[in-house]
């Protein structure tokens, strides 16, 4: 998305040309813009949903939180029609290359949710047949918290990845990383009025 | 009953539970491998037992267990739904490669019983029409329910493919 501008100092670009440039770079970031924010605001969760974790994705899409808010309540079961892999429960080893091949599957751009601590972690389950924490084979882009997390935080990790679409949008997988390092930074900060109550 | 039939076998029945009320109800005979077909056949068709259902296969591992003299035992729990009695079957093996022969032949049931032993415990059975592994997967080596095998495993879980953005 560079700007080609004439470098010859000798050369003196009409006004003409100098606008039609300046047009296309302006459209070129409004394109960027908008691709960017169609994508975060219809993002279509692949639902892999192995143990309790999913019970709450179901809760998320249902009315009462309902995902949809957020533009993500079109899940699909076919991963070709998925940017947004939601991991939710534990992961055995037998089902990894499962979890791998989906992945794969998925056309790019696509980002990685790894939901609750034994899709993280591993959890409780420290056992040989259980892989610790599905970063180990895939790259993932948010961590959802939790055991299972309640709704409100996976949609707080929905919304985690709507910020990474809209400020990293489509850049190349080699600059992108593995997604390590990124925590969801809680946006609300909620005020308990009467914490006795209810 | 079965000692009379067979009286050179050394079953050693004993009572399942000892403190148990009704612990006479249910016996446990220990019947060496080399005649568990011959035992086991007899216990399905005479009229006497009629033990038609194989209720569980399994299989305990007693290393380091107290007294014991053999590494493992399958169990085989036997009902028979006619005559209303249950009887506990006890066959022991032991290390390198544990034999027992397979029951198939007299309970088809047995089949996915008797590879989920030999999956978690390494014990072969010997006649079995399809004896691979049932859990785990094919490259699996090891048999994780035997006492000496770690909790978190022989580097299973870590020894695996990896997929990052560059190759996906």
């Amino acid at each position: 998305m560079g700007l080609a501008l004439p470098v010859s100092p000798t050369y003196q670009a009409s006004k003409e040309e100098y606008l039609s440039t300046k047009l296309s770079y302006l459209m070129d970031i409004l394109r960027e813009k908008t691709v960017n924010w169609s994508r975060k605001n219809s993002l279509w969760p692949m639902p892999f949903a192995t143990a309790c974790c999913g019970i709450e994705l179901m809760a998320t899409g249902a009315s009462r939180y309902d995902i949809a808010r957020f533009g993500a309540e079109v899940m699909r079961f076919s991963p070709r029609q998925c940017d947004l892999l939601i991991c939710a429960g534990r992961v055995a080893i037998k089902t990894m290359p499962v979890l791998q091949r989906i992945y794969m599957q998925m056309s790019e751009p696509k980002w990685v949710i790894s939901m609750g601590a034994c899709a993280s972690s591993g959890g409780v389950f420290d056992t040989y047949a259980v892989v610790q924490g599905v970063d180990q084979f895939l790259p993932v882009d948010v961590y959802v918290p939790g055991c299972p997390p309640r709704p409100e935080t996976l949609l707080e990790g929905v919304m985690a990845i709507q910020r990474i679409v809209e400020k990293e949008g489509v850049r190349s997988s080699t600059e992108r990383g593995r997604g390590m390092g990124l925590v969801i930074q809680p946006t609300i900060q909620v005020q308990v009025e009467n914490p006795t109550a209810n | 009953m079965l000692i009379a039939k067979f009286p050179d076998i050394d079953f050693a029945p004993h009572p399942l539970m000892t403190r148990a009320e009704k612990s006479h109800e249910q016996l446990c005979a220990r019947v060496p491998p080399e005649r568990l077909l011959e035992v086991m056949r007899f216990l399905r068709t005479d009229d006497r037992c009629n033990f038609e259902q194989l209720c569980d296969l399994t299989c305990i591992d007693y290393l380091n267990f107290p007294k014991a003299r053999d590494r493992y035992g399958v169990i085989y729990s036997l009902l028979s739904i006619t005559k209303g009695h249950r009887l506990w079957v006890k066959c022991f093996a032991n290390d390198p490669s544990p034999q027992v022969p397979s029951v198939v032949s007299i309970w088809k049931g047995a089949n996915w019983l008797e590879r989920e032993v030999w999956d978690m415990f390494g014990v072969r059975f010997t006649g079995h029409p399809d004896l691979r592994r049932i859990l785990t997967w094919e490259a699996f080596e090891a048999h994780p329910l035997r006492k000496d095998y770690p909790l978190r495993g022989r580097g299973e879980r870590e020894d695996f493919e990896r997929i990052t953005r560059e190759s996906a």
